[in-house]
């Protein structure tokens, strides 16, 4: 156990590595050069000259990625060209909006997912079946931030009930940031829903074919009993597994519904960064987001040999 | 072909995403209204015989412009799935020909392109290579490899320990023949199902591109791109925000259910463990 996690470990790592080079490369290439953008474009080639060696931009591509890598490595990080504060502090005031966004999102899919799936699968090829089908085709059809505009048109536009986009912060308002991102929240974990319900309809399936389930039958168990207490639980193994895949890229992906709200979230950091040509915190961000789609594959590929030894012996 | 056509979710998709294909094919020799065409006399008109999906904020007729928007999705799903499949295929089955090396390598770089987050490494992508169609197609193309790579990988190494592969290299077939008459043949129904479904999420990808403003750029029409402008008019003309995301939901439908009926058909063991 402990090789299989050290050897998945050590993989983690290398690939995060390779992003990280990716991702330096990728932004090194970029057109633009950032000292242009601090100085404007009225700059005398003497003083853009003099900045790009302040900040290292005319040195050698290894010595830069290194230098950069040392940085992450001490916890200090680059600091943002347009917001001039540090990165690290710039990427964990954002995730204080994306990260409760994820989890909502997460929470509304759950909320509406297992049970539909549940239900779908015990009415198999039935009516209540067959509309639930019909409601996981839709939801993977919808993009979601069409949802999102729809919600917006609905029940902030014409309703009233919400703002139609933006965010006050937690300090300023607890209840306002919540209401915040209920909708945006809403529209992203309606269509997770959706991928998360089929998928425990047909884990449920399989597990309502199991032996240990007719056994549970044979044995005069209510059916209460022998769907919650036996058939759930070993049907929610695939469902916590996509559940934390999900959470990785709502994490990262977020960034269309945080520009239709107008959320100062991770994504709309990036993309406006990117428009910026503020590299320091394109790149910090691309390798948190990476990091973040690694870390939870590593939890799931463990949490997985954990409850299915098959999995170590590969 | 008959049986294509007993299968409900064939029969829906197949439907559903020829409405698509004809308007796109229709809009080519024929919209109501040129697309592009503004009219200040007709700005933010509602849904009317005259204009069946209304007008935008620069009086464009908005069932010219969805028609038209359809070429646009069409071709991106075309052209991403195909660059998908081409590098996606050779580099499947070298892994499955070779194995060793060569296989644990490409595998491992397609773990690398599945570690990026795919809506922003698309936006790094046309970024660096400048906002357009193409770019966009390459940005979503690009994740298409792995995909038909892993694929293509898994099921070829089946079909290499086939029985009927020892005979064709009994008869004295270089392994080259092999892969070209007897390996590729027998992968093609899993490709086509994926690719049907990689078309699907194909437009829904264009489309949150181009909303982002990194797809098609105006005035072309492209569907993402219109719910973008919509969202400025929601209080005056929220129509502009009904019918391109409509026609994206009506598309993704239609061959999501295309992919899955050709699944149930040309898969039967998925039928049967349904």
């Amino acid at each position: 156990m402990i090789l299989f996690l050290l050897k998945r470990f050590s993989m983690a790592v290398a690939m995060l590595g390779l992003v990280a080079l990716v991702v330096f490369s990728v932004l090194f290439v970029l057109p633009g050069d950032p000292a242009q953008l601090i100085l404007g474009i009225q700059a005398t080639p003497e003083k853009l000259a003099a900045l790009r060696a302040e900040l290292g931009l005319d040195r050698p591509f290894w010595e830069q990625f290194w230098d950069w890598i040392w940085s992450l490595l001490s916890l200090k990080g680059s600091r943002s060209i347009a917001y001039d504060v540090p990165v690290l502090d710039l990427i964990l005031s954002r995730l204080a909006v994306t990260g409760p966004l994820a989890l909502m999102a997460m929470l509304v899919a759950v909320f509406i997912a297992i049970p539909l799936g549940v239900y779908a699968a015990r009415h198999q090829n039935r009516p209540g079946d067959l509309a639930v089908m019909g409601f996981t085709q839709l939801g993977l059809a919808t993009p979601e931030f069409w949802l999102g505009i729809l919600l917006m048109l609905l029940l902030a536009v014409q309703a009233g009930w919400f703002s139609a986009g933006g965010f006050p912060g937690w300090r300023e308002d607890l209840l306002g940031s919540l209401k915040a991102l209920l909708l945006p929240a809403f529209a992203l974990g309606v269509i997770r829903a959706a991928v998360l319900a089929r998928l425990t309809r047909s884990s449920m399936l399989d597990v309502l074919r199991e032996d240990f389930v007719r056994t549970a039958r044979a044995k005069g168990l209510k059916e209460r009993v022998v769907i919650y207490g036996h058939a759930f639980r070993n049907a929610l193994i695939p469902v916590v597994t996509i559940m934390g895949l999900q959470l990785g890229q709502l994490l990262a992906g977020a960034i269309i519904i945080e520009n239709v709200y107008y959320l100062p979230g991770l994504g709309r950091l990036v993309f406006q960064a990117i428009g910026q040509r503020d590299l320091p915190v394109v790149r910090e961000v691309v390798l948190v987001m990476a990091a973040m789609v690694i870390l939870v594959n590593f939890l799931v590929d463990v949490l997985y040999s954990l409850l299915d030894p098959r999995v170590r012996m590969e | 072909m008959r049986r294509f056509f007993h299968n409900l979710n064939f029969l829906v998709g197949f439907g559903l995403s020829a409405v698509v294909v004809g308007m796109a094919l229709l809009s080519l020799v024929w919209t109501p209204y040129p697309p592009n065409e503004m009219n200040s006399g007709a700005r933010l008109r509602p849904p009317s015989l005259e204009h069946p999906l209304g007008t935008d904020q620069y009086g464009r007729d908005i069932l010219s412009r969805v028609m038209n928007g359809a070429v646009n999705s069409i071709v991106v799903g075309l052209v991403t799935v195909a660059m998908g499949l081409f590098v996606g295929v050779i580099l499947g089955l070298a892994a499955a020909y070779w194995g060793g090396v060569a296989e644990e390598g490409t595998m491992r770089l397609c773990d690398l392109l599945f570690a990026f987050p795919a809506v922003l490494t698309a936006i790094l992508i046309t970024s660096v290579l400048g906002p357009s169609v193409i770019n966009a197609m390459l940005a979503i193309g690009i994740f298409y490899i792995p995909v038909f790579a892993r694929l293509t990988r898994a099921v070829a190494k089946t079909v290499w320990h086939r029985d009927f592969i020892a005979a064709a290299r009994a008869s004295g077939l270089s392994d080259w023949s092999i892969t070209w008459r007897h390996v590729l043949p027998n992968i093609l129904s899993p490709l086509i199902i994926q690719g049907t479904i990689q078309f699907a999420v194909a437009i829904l990808a264009e489309a949150g591109l181009s909303y982002l403003g990194l797809g098609a750029q105006p005035p072309n029409p492209s569907w993402g791109r219109m719910l973008y402008e919509a969202q400025t008019f929601l209080g005056t003309g929220p129509w502009m925000a009904i019918f391109p995301g409509l026609a994206i939901a009506w598309a993704v439908l239609g061959f999501n259910l295309l992919g899955d009926g050709l699944r149930d058909t040309l898969d039967p063991k998925m039928v049967r463990m349904r």
